[in-house]
């Protein structure tokens, strides 16, 4: 409960994690805000399909709430002058330039805020993901303002989780992108670090995960537990095995 | 949406994208076709004639030409659910001929454009016909072509949203060097450009309109000029597949006696992953370009002496993928096999 787990890919796409958490807290009866800026939702569809979840009956019986980052903004851009029902679109900042994401924070936290009917077990907010954010020309201070409003009313007040993907590389020459990983390496409770093997590419190793939990937030003093997988990715699952026991090392 | 990263003098990535543009004349799509250098009509006029199959196959007459171009047709209509998100001819079918092939030497000819529709976007004359519009808070140049692009999507049906139209056809847009000085984008020529974002925000609000319809995008950029790399990082993130060329032209790699036999090296930095959790393995070489009088053929880098099939259906097998930036691990690839054979 009130966790923020930080997903962090390298030189790979990590987004095979975040189909995970979509389908794993679907199935676990949470109610999702997914902010999806970088797909479309046929996409997340299928893939959770392939895992066995249903998003289209997950958004009808509102466990699922899912911001089409790609069709709002072309809404915003190409929608009509009119306000719509007075509600300012979640990505206006793009074109108010304004570099101020409150629009977004007030749709996520009014779509996980409980209503009376709701019976769904703790409120997750999941985004994929948020490199997006700095392209669209939010500056980094605003999209960790965003973040750190998001923790303050999911996490703290309302006990729930979130998740929420970067992009970064070690040799990066994004500044504003690396900034934002780095600040939010330092407040995430669980650190979930996909790369690419160091040693180039491979068939059946498709890359490694460390896994950091970070017990040096709390207040017991130990230090990070830091434990590296390697995986490979098939079609409806991934499987994960210690370094070096590749089933075709085997 | 299809990334090309431009070679230094641009002069095969220029192919590249005509290719693009010619496969979509031969298979009876639409064409969308955007520049701010060269008029439209002459880069139309430029596209290269298409192979009739008699010099591989021995099959002559016009009527085979048809044929083919109708089974094209054919195929991408039955596989036109994965055609709803956009992809590079990507069919899965399971011949191993895909594509067409087209002859360099000489020009299309101009019986081929009365079956296709196409639409253009110049941007000096666009400029000179609405001097004013609203900018959607990135650059004008940008913003007119995108409105263009998404003008002409919703007025010819390709996003569905005339569901009188029975025939799904796809729309191929091709846009030329993008980010140059052409386009008043000042990314290419200082470090600290005025809207770093202008180009971002324009491939992002261009994939959701890839989204949601029926097209396909090329873009050739001039990467080599853009100084700024985190745009380049950012860019790659917002495309479905980012392809470089690299030509030896002017560059110590020209005498190097392994290129000796290629132009230039193709970079593949990074394949698309739609609809799927998996990436397609497949044996990751280098690959290399090569303009023969005729032909244009990508093939994996081979070592002079061992040049016994470098015909160019030596690429075809599986797909190809260049070593290098893909050795990290980051070969995510979905459905369909890509060949990347003219």
């Amino acid at each position: 409960q009130g966790k923020f787990t930080l997903l962090r890919d390298t030189r790979t796409d990590g987004s095979f994690l975040v189909h995970h958490f979509l389908s794993f807290y679907l199935r676990a009866g949470c109610k999702v805000c997914f902010v999806a800026l970088l797909q479309s939702f046929s996409h997340y569809n299928i893939v959770a399909q392939k895992l066995g979840v249903n998003l289209r009956a997950a958004k009808e019986r509102g466990q699922l709430v899912f911001l089409e980052g790609l069709k709002t903004c072309l809404d915003l851009l190409f929608g009509e002058e009119e306000e719509q029902s007075g509600q300012p679109s979640p990505l206006q900042f793009i074109s108010e330039n304004a570099s101020n994401l409150k629009a977004l924070f007030d749709f996520v936290r009014t779509s996980l805020t409980p209503t009376g009917s709701d019976s769904w077990k703790g409120p997750v907010l999941l985004v994929d993901d948020l490199s997006v954010l700095l392209s669209l020309g939010a500056t980094p201070v605003a999209v960790l303002d965003f973040i750190h409003y998001c923790r303050v009313a999911v996490c703290s007040q309302l006990k729930g989780n979130i998740v929420v993907l970067v992009h970064s590389s070690e040799d990066s020459e994004d500044e504003e992108n690396e900034l934002v990983v780095n600040s939010l390496c330092h407040h995430s409770d669980l650190i979930l670090w996909v790369e690419g093997l160091v040693t180039g590419f491979c068939k059946d190793v498709h890359g490694q995960i460390k896994i950091i939990r970070r017990a040096s937030l709390e207040l017991t003093a130990e230090q990070d537990h830091l434990q590296i997988y390697q995986y490979k990715i098939q079609d409806k699952n991934v499987t994960f095995f210690a370094r070096g026991l590749s089933a075709a090392l085997l | 949406l299809v990334f090309t990263e431009e070679d230094k003098y641009g002069l095969y990535s220029n192919l590249l994208y005509k290719y693009f543009l010619a496969e979509g004349v031969v298979c009876g799509h639409d064409l969308f076709v955007a520049s701010a250098k060269e008029h439209p009509d002459n880069i139309l006029k430029e596209l290269p004639a298409p192979l009739l199959d008699d010099t591989y196959r021995k099959e002559l007459g016009e009527e085979a030409t048809a044929v083919k171009s109708e089974d094209f047709q054919d195929s991408m209509k039955i596989a036109w659910r994965y055609q709803n998100l956009p992809k590079m001819e990507a069919s899965p079918t399971t011949s191993t001929k895909f594509g067409h092939y087209y002859d360099i030497s000489k020009t299309m000819s101009p019986e081929l454009f009365q079956s296709i529709k196409w639409h253009s976007f110049y941007l000096p004359e666009e400029l000179s016909l609405q001097p004013k519009m609203k900018t959607c808070s990135m650059n004008s140049a940008y913003a007119r072509l995108l409105q263009s692009i998404q003008r002409i999507i919703y007025q010819e049906g390709f996003d569905g949203s005339d569901p009188q139209k029975k025939q799904k056809n796809i729309l191929r847009i091709g846009i030329q060097s993008l980010g140059s000085m052409l386009w008043g984008d000042d990314i290419c020529c200082s470090d600290t450009p005025e809207d770093t974002h202008s180009l971002t925000k324009f491939l992002y609000a261009l994939r959701g309109l890839l989204r949601k319809s029926l097209s396909a995008c090329i873009i050739t950029v001039p990467a080599h000029l853009i100084q700024n790399k985190a745009i380049m990082e950012r860019v790659t993130n917002l495309s479905d597949m980012v392809v470089g060329l690299e030509s030896f032209i002017g560059s110590e790699r020209e005498t190097n006696p392994l290129y000796k036999d290629y132009h230039g090296l193709v970079h593949v930095h990074q394949i698309p992953r739609l609809n799927s959790l998996i990436c397609d393995v497949s044996d990751t070489k280098d690959l290399a370009f090569r303009l023969k009088r005729k032909l244009f053929t990508i093939e994996r880098l081979h070592l002079p002496p061992d040049l016994s099939d470098t015909v160019s259906r030596a690429s075809k097998q599986d797909l190809a993928e260049s070593a290098k930036l893909l050795s990290s691990g980051c070969g995510a690839m979905a459905i369909g096999k890509k060949h990347l054979d003219f």
